[in-house]
């Protein structure tokens, strides 16, 4: 199972189509190469669940993690594709900035926690707090999502095929949750809102984006934001926090 | 003798229980409904450094000469894992106030004020300006609950990271920033529409205690190539233990706030009612340090209610490596100025008095996002009274520690303090003045 030496990284050389093993390198060796590379596709394996495989990447990479990962998997992502042979641990996709991250298992929880852009696909179940805190990052969820998903979200799509857990939107600011499926409780603030043409097409983007595009019929969906009445601090809402 | 004679009649007493303040605040909250928001710190008496003196040198303990022999001052954070410590020439560091909560001048002055005397300032929720970054030569990321602003960019180019677990002023509160100081680039920067009240959370929304926090911890050191210290920042609640935790994390740098810190806009019962003085806060936390094998190796900053070079050394002899300070840094840019005097009246208070920083009203142009209040305070001018501010404090400390034959700050130690009140001999663990006592401690000579 060769893998390319460290030295070329150092040496400023184009790496490519590389094989790197966690079982016999660390994960400060591979995120030290991956951060010097600016473009290539880089498979990892033996990942065993270890933290922040691949977290900070900034480059035009596609990265293939065959595995299941810790903690922090793609954290602060910007540009790169990676997909994830496996499940992911907490935090996955964490604040990441722009590029595309697929989940092809399950993930714990605080998924896609304050993403400000990219793409997070799961073709599994998220656990609690899936999108908290997001602030533009999509995210599309093909099975189903835990309780506090999208709390204090700011910005951004949260799509789920599967159902929701309780307090769904909690807090909720700006961003738009779709969900075909039940949902356990609403938070503080979160309301179904109407299901416009503009919100489909944006839906079916998102679908499509995911892969999806034709398989989901986009009008099972309903469509959850905030209701805005907590925006500023009033004495008339207190039962409300 | 009539019934007008006024030695027939009590004086009015004030209650002190019902004193005339608590009186006016069941008032004010009686007509309301509401709590009182408020900025700056806990403004009740409380055990600090004030209880505390120095020895000074005698027959036993040898003295430096004051104005010329050499006592050092400078300070070097996270030796313990980071690749690029940084080193403070003074042990005094600006701490994290967000822009938003202060004007782009104020940030700006902070930078040029720490900068000139070599010691660093922090960001705060929003992340990190343009201006601060140029004009601040180290400036600390900080990496809070709520993630405002918060992108990867800006925590490569930052020179250290703090992970911001509590604050002294709110241990286990998160943040309000109302709609009123809400600008368009305040919130652009916090993806937020203008004019609505930002919540900043009370909890990370990735972590949850210390096992997390290690791994917190590696994501950001992965991220950064291991190349920058990580502090983590914790209100003064349970020092012993949220040091020892700290360390455990992997933390560089432990910063520890008392409950004096200072707030943008916190409740006042939160302020005055929970956390634990920064005097009390030291010894317990230096103790974590002490049995881990860390002390010295992993740096403690000790916040909240610094005000002197008398503060800054006591808090040095107590085992801080160093300080930092919000409410006197923003002082000495020019907030509570009598030159407001004017307008402070207008807003209903007084200068030394003015702590409505949330409303944005500031009349010397700090805490406020109004761009007309904004234009009044130069932050060149500002930034040098900064700098002169921290120069003063620096001098104050060298003073004191000659005195005790010091020839760094750093060698300042428990022993040359001795404590006015019980309360404080037993929170500092230094004798009261004129015995061998310590409450709580076995007797010594």
């Amino acid at each position: 199972m060769a893998h390319q030496p460290l030295a070329a990284a150092h040496a400023g050389e184009p790496i490519r189509n590389t094989t790197l093993d966690l079982a016999h390198m660390s994960v400060r060796e591979v995120n030290r190469l991956l951060h010097a590379a600016s473009q290539g596709d880089f498979l990892i394996k033996n990942p065993r669940g270890l933290h922040a495989v691949v977290a900070g990447l900034d480059g035009e990479l596609n990265v293939r993690i065959d595995g299941h990962v810790g903690y922090y998997c793609a954290g602060m992502n910007k540009r790169a594709s990676v997909t994830i042979n496996g499940n992911a641990g907490t935090g996955v996709a964490e604040n990441i900035m722009s590029g595309r991250v697929h989940v092809k298992g399950d993930v714990s929880q605080s998924a896609g926690a304050t993403g400000c852009g990219g793409l997070l696909i799961i073709d599994g179940n998220a656990s609690a707090r899936c999108g908290i805190s997001m602030r533009g990052l999509d995210i599309v969820v093909k099975g189903s999502v835990g309780h506090m998903s999208a709390f204090m979200a700011q910005a951004g799509n949260l799509v789920v095929l599967g159902d929701a857990g309780d307090a769904l939107g909690d807090s909720i600011y700006e961003a738009r949750l779709y969900l075909r499926g039940k949902v356990k409780s609403l938070g503080s603030d979160c309301v179904m809102k109407n299901m416009r043409e503009e919100h489909k097409t944006s839906l079916r983007k998102l679908l499509d984006a995911a892969g999806l595009g034709g398989t989901v019929d986009v009008s099972e969906f309903r469509r959850y934001g905030s209701a805005r009445s907590l925006y500023n601090f009033h004495i008339s809402n207190l039962g409300s926090y | 003798m009539s019934s007008n004679d006024p030695w027939l009649h009590t004086p009015p007493r004030e209650s002190a229980i019902f004193d005339k303040h608590t009186i006016a605040e069941i008032h004010r909250a009686a007509a309301t409904g509401i709590y009182d928001i408020r900025g700056f710190g806990a403004k009740r008496k409380l055990p600090h450094f004030d209880d505390l003196l120095f020895l000074g040198a005698s027959i036993s303990r040898y003295p430096l000469e004051g104005y010329r022999e050499k006592c050092g001052t400078d300070v070097t954070l996270g030796t313990r894992h980071a690749k690029k410590p940084i080193t403070l020439k003074i042990p005094v560091t600006i701490a994290g106030m967000s822009f938003g909560s202060l004007s782009a001048p104020a940030k700006e002055a902070l930078g040029r004020g720490a900068s000139a005397v070599g010691t660093s300032t922090t960001t705060g929720d929003g992340g990190m300006t343009a201006e601060e970054r140029e004009h601040s030569s180290l400036l600390v990321y900080q990496v809070l609950p709520s993630r405002y602003g918060m992108e990867p960019d800006q925590l490569r180019k930052a020179d250290a990271i703090e992970v911001v677990v509590g604050q002294g002023a709110k241990p286990g509160g998160g943040g309000m920033l109302l709609g009123q100081k809400i600008s368009d680039r305040v919130a652009a920067m916090r993806t937020l529409p203008k004019g609505i009240d930002q919540r900043s959370a009370c909890r990370h929304p990735d972590w949850t205690g210390p096992d997390d926090l290690a791994i917190k911890i590696e994501e950001l050191r992965e991220i950064t190539e291991w190349e920058k210290p990580v502090y983590v920042k914790v209100g003064a609640a349970r020092p012993y233990y949220d040091t020892a935790l700290a360390v455990k994390a992997g933390a560089d740098v432990v910063v520890l706030d008392g409950m004096q810190g200072g707030t943008a806009a916190t409740q006042e019962v939160f302020i005055e009612h929970l956390g634990i003085p920064t005097l009390a806060a030291i010894r317990p936390a230096v103790k974590a340090l002490q049995e881990l094998g860390m002390h010295r190796k992993v740096q403690l900053i000790v916040s909240g209610g610094i005000r002197s070079g008398a503060d800054m050394a006591k808090a040095l002899a107590l085992g801080a490596d160093a300080v930092s300070i919000g409410t006197a840094a923003l002082i000495a840019l020019g907030d509570n100025h009598p030159h407001w005097q004017e307008e402070y009246r207008k807003l209903r208070t007084t200068a030394g008095c003015y702590d409505d920083w949330h409303e944005g009203r500031d009349p010397a142009g700090i805490t406020t996002q109004d761009p007309v209040l904004t234009r009044r305070l130069d932050p060149v001018l500002a930034g040098k009274r900064l700098a002169n501010f921290l120069s003063v404090l620096t001098l104050e400390c060298q003073t004191i520690a000659r005195a005790n034959g010091k020839s760094h700050v750093h060698n300042l130690e428990p022993e040359d303090l001795v404590a006015l009140t019980v309360e404080a001999s037993a929170m500092a663990g230094v004798p009261l003045a004129g015995t061998d006592w310590i409450p709580g401690h076995a007797c010594a000579r």
